[in-house]
């Protein structure tokens, strides 16, 4: 094989972040303050350049493929690179008084951050196997060790044990499946995968496809392989809560997209059957389980199952529209899920965690605005419209309509109004149980202005989609 | 001009909780100031319509969501106008009912309601099927937190009763939507008109839109929530849902059901023929054994809007019977006069049990007798609306009714003695409820310390009572609006006559 040299510039942003988390690892030693302000800035300036370098890199023009094929940038790669920065910049916004007050503000944990988030990138990019590889053990082994970043903490401890264990699970399970499509196609090249998928019926390949789609369904957290969302979700501290819920679900989209639509894509027809049984598991798991919950974050975790569902059903569609419809609710689903966890660490004191739905009780009468917010909040994860939500689950919906998938599509809607109990069980709270001495709510104006930035994102999406509902579809060429 | 009617109440609402967060003063004044500009708006639009033209008019049409080929796009005819201004008739009662009533929240309350009234008028004006089902939804979110927050002690069940019903049958009505522009190609609602499609897929469409028409209007099986709904919500809830919201039903099913699948309609005519009749009789019956006013006037709500389907779906049977177009076409319009009717005397109905409940904080109708002699003025008023609820001559009550009924003599004899019927329970229940409150000895001393109408109460009324004579009196103008549109409808529905 003749050596090429590589187009380094094309990984512009994986450079500059691996760059960064080396000035961030210094700079922090530095820092004396002890509040590690400047690794938070550094961090978040960090993010945002990256954010800026994906756009310059990536956006527009056709798909290059470089380091001997193993790196691919194109336009999708840049929306999931800006939306997974994105979402790791709220959720640190909104973490860092939480982190603050309860002790656990250490330089280190912005480091982990970003070499979670530099693994992300690497998979948003990744046009081969062992990349692709790569990248997401380099987020789950960033995540495993967030969760346990309260180390005092049993239930914290406990809750990174089961993920560490049931993720290397489903990395092993992944991995296997890739080592027989490796065995199936004769190369880890996506692109070799997706002309040995083309070439016909390949059992070895449809059996590697099996284990691979049961690694990214225990990624997504979705049914049956999601036992371990809502021990996580509740264990690990919420500003981790709030990371692990939502740049990483854009990852594990990007994970999909490039294993099963861009390399596996002609096996449509085989893994659509599986995608539906995951898909509609996680509706009805998410859904009713959530249902029981009196612990907001674990209500949150069901709740994050049956979005996951929501998200498969398009995914299932396999068609350009479907998955431009995922991508949409995924992006959408980070804005609310931040904006949900992130009104838990606003609630929450030194020595108070507001994570349960009770402690949301009366919060019209503490902060109207705050109330108004967490309006949208549920009504857009419940798809009213009016909240980006809505038109999240629409794309899906349309997209099932066109695969002529209209029972899925019935099935979704029914498990939407199912859901939409919790949701409003959470506004009853809010909004209709009364407290007899309100006490005012005491937020930092950091995490006030991140919210109702939030908040009007949620509805200004809602009123404004098209933009966004535009660029997620350019992404897959479509009009 | 349009989009002001529907973004000046929704803006003005924001304004209210802005301005009026401290002061609940300024709250009222600026609602206030808000609705009343909204019902000149309105009132202006109505003067500025054509009356004779069957199409739509004071249309606004601009990209919204281009990928796909969703527009911003509204405008009224002849059988939404009317019900633009009543709903903002509506809401200035609302408003003013409102004044020193609501003491809890006064600025969330009055912006609840400001918003709502441009959502809904949204949903009247809206011509673009994904812009509508978005105000149609959209009007779930102020509802639910008008009846959670200023309801009664089982608010909450009501109130969740209320929004999980109303999503689930809107839901379906979703993926329809979807279906048909799959279809069509575009999702303005006059590009369903004429599809052709055939009578297997119109039948689902049909019940897709039947699950969300006849959970809002509400008909027979399903209309359980609405009882629970307005015994629990405040009386300004009361009056908006009974007088608009459940007109969308009745107007969804004019809009959508009837022209985009018409020969369903046909095929499934007896379904909701039979449901209607149900409605009449049977819930009328209900009604008449309620101890509760509000539960007895939400029985009546659901009653009187079964006549308003059952002229809607009359139309082909009356074609079949007497090949009358006229006759199928008086069927529709008295449905419409129906619907417009029973917005104002419902929302007077609820006003006075409002007026009532604000005095002895109980609804029982046990509780009262003998009111007319401490309040006369407000008996007087009471009488009056009971009677148009009754369908007394002279009053809104009697028109419709009156045309339905005459209408469905060419469906068959039947139908008409069935219909009829209405008239005498609607008097049964409406006059046996005035003679235990209104009439009667005094024997409750906290009836003996009620104190009559105030001047803010009087005005309320007394407009009300005005609109209902008005429209029993002299119906032409609105029918006249009505008409080129309903018969344009009717030519869509029904091509070969």
């Amino acid at each position: 094989m003749p050596f090429e040299m590589p187009q380094f510039a094309l990984a512009a942003p994986e450079i500059w972040l691996g760059v960064m988390l080396c000035v961030v690892l210094i700079a922090d030693l530095f820092d004396r303050g002890g509040e590690s302000l400047l690794a938070f800035y550094l961090t978040q300036a960090t993010l945002v350049g990256a954010m800026a370098l994906a756009i310059h890199t990536h956006w527009g023009g056709d798909a290059v493929i470089t380091f001997n094929g193993m790196y691919i940038s194109d336009s999708l790669a840049a929306v999931l690179k800006v939306a997974i920065a994105g979402l790791t910049i709220i959720t640190l916004g909104y973490g860092r008084d939480y982190l603050r007050d309860r002790d656990l503000l250490k330089g280190e944990i912005y480091l982990l951050v970003l070499t979670a988030t530099l693994g992300m990138f690497v998979m948003a990019s990744a046009s081969s196997l062992l990349v692709l590889y790569m990248g997401l053990e380099l987020l789950s082994l960033s995540l495993y060790a967030m969760v346990a970043f309260d180390r005092d903490s049993r239930i914290g401890a406990e809750a990174a044990m089961k993920y560490f264990i049931l993720g290397a699970l489903s990395s092993g399970m992944l991995l296997y499946g890739m080592s027989m499509i490796y065995g199936a196609a004769g190369s880890l090249l996506i692109n070799d995968i997706a002309a040995a998928a083309l070439a016909g019926d390949n059992l070895l390949l449809a059996f590697g496809m099996t284990f691979a789609l049961v690694g990214i369904a225990f990624k997504f957290g979705a049914a049956p392989f999601h036992m371990w969302v809502p021990d996580v979700y509740q264990g690990a501290p919420t500003a981790v809560t709030a990371f692990l819920g939502t740049a990483p679900k854009v990852a594990a989209l990007a994970l999909f997209l490039r294993l099963m639509a861009d390399g596996l894509g002609d096996l449509h027809a085989q893994w659509q059957i599986m995608g539906i049984i995951l898909a509609a598991g996680s509706l009805v798991v998410g859904n009713l389980f959530a249902l029981v919950q009196t612990s907001f974050k674990r209500m949150l975790a069901y709740s994050t199952v049956s979005h996951i569902g929501f998200l498969f059903l398009g995914l299932v569609a396999g068609s350009d529209e479907g998955y431009a419809a995922a991508l949409f609710y995924a992006i959408s689903y980070g804005i609310m899920a931040a904006g949900a966890f992130g009104m838990i660490m606003l609630l929450s004191r030194r020595g108070f965690e507001a994570d349960m739905i009770d402690d949301l009780s009366g919060l019209n009468d503490r902060h109207g605005g705050y109330a108004l917010v967490m309006l949208l909040l549920m009504f857009s994860m419940t798809g009213i419209p009016g909240t980006v939500g809505f038109y999240a689950k629409w794309l899906v919906l349309s997209a099932l309509v066109e695969a002529g998938l209209i029972w899925l599509a019935v099935l979704a809607v029914v498990f939407a109004v199912i859901g939409a109990f919790y949701y409003l069980r959470v506004l009853k709270a809010v909004y209709f149980d009364r407290v007899d001495s309100p006490q005012p709510v005491e937020a930092t104006s950091g995490q006030q202005v991140l919210m109702w930035a939030n908040g009007g994102a949620v509805l200004l999406l809602g009123l404004f989609p098209d933009t966004l509902i535009a660029t997620c579809r350019a992404v897959f060429g479509l009009g | 001009m349009l989009s002001l009617l529907v973004w000046l109440p929704v803006l003005g609402g924001i304004g209210v909780l802005v301005a009026g967060r401290d002061d609940a003063a300024r709250a009222r004044w600026f609602a206030l100031g808000v609705a009343a500009l909204v019902f000149a708006l309105a009132v202006g639009l109505w003067v500025a319509f054509e009356a004779g033209v069957a199409g739509m008019q004071f249309i606004e049409r601009a990209d919204w969501i281009s990928a796909f080929g969703i527009q911003y796009y509204l405008g009224v005819d002849g059988i939404s106008m009317p019900l633009v201004v009543l709903t903002a008739f509506a809401t200035l009662l609302v408003v003013v009912a409102a004044w020193e009533v609501v003491q809890y929240k006064p600025a969330q309350y009055l912006a609840a309601f400001l918003i709502m009234e441009g959502i809904m008028i949204g949903v009247f004006s809206a011509l673009d099927a994904i812009l509508f089902y978005v105000f149609f939804e959209a009007m779930l979110i102020p509802m639910f937190l008008i009846i959670g927050i200023w309801g009664g002690p089982n608010r909450i069940y009501a109130t969740l009763k209320f929004f999980l019903y109303t999503f689930l049958g809107s839901v379906m009505m979703l993926i329809a939507l979807i279906y048909l522009r799959t279809e069509a190609g575009s999702f303005a609602i006059q590009d369903f008109y004429g599809l052709q499609l055939p009578l297997a897929t119109q039948m689902v469409l049909f019940l897709a839109f039947l699950a969300a028409f006849a959970v809002k209007v509400p008909m027979f099986p399903v209309h359980t929530w609405l009882p629970d709904a307005h015994v629990e919500a405040p009386t300004g809830g009361s009056v908006i849902l009974a007088a608009i919201t459940l007109k969308i039903g009745g107007y969804g099913f004019l809009r959508f059901s009837l022209p985009i699948a018409p020969e369903a309609s046909m095929a499934l005519d007896w379904l909701l023929i039979g449901l209607s009749l149900i409605a009449v009789v049977y819930i009328g019956l209900v009604a008449m054994v309620q101890a509760d006013l509000k539960k007895l006037i939400a029985y009546s709500s659901i009653a009187h809007m079964g006549f308003v389907t059952l002229g809607f779906f009359l139309i082909f049977r009356i074609l079949a019977g007497s090949g009358s177009r006229d006759g199928a076409l008086l069927a529709l319009e008295g449905g419409m006069v129906q619907m417009i009717s029973h917005g104002f005397v419902s929302a007077a109905m609820f006003l006075c049990v409002g007026v009532l409940y604000d005095r002895m904080h109980t609804r029982r109708i046990a509780d009262y007798g003998g009111v007319a002699s401490k309040m006369p003025v407000f008996a007087g008023f009471f009488v009056l609306f009971a009677m148009a609820n009754a369908g007394l001559p002279g009053t809104s009550g009697f028109v419709g009714e009156f045309m339905i009924v005459l209408a469905s003599f060419q469906a068959g004899f039947w139908y008409a003695a069935i219909a009829a019927l209405t008239l005498i329970l609607g008097a049964a229940y409406s006059l046996w409820m005035i003679k235990r409150v209104v009439y009667g000895e005094v024997d409750n001393e906290h009836v003996d310390t009620l104190t009559d109408v105030t001047p803010r109460e009087r005005l309320l009324l007394g407009t009300l009572a005005v609109a209902i004579i008005a429209v029993g009196v002299y119906p032409a103008p609105l029918v006249e609006v009505m008409e080129p549109s309903l018969d344009a409808l009717f030519r869509i529905v029904v091509p070969t006559f």
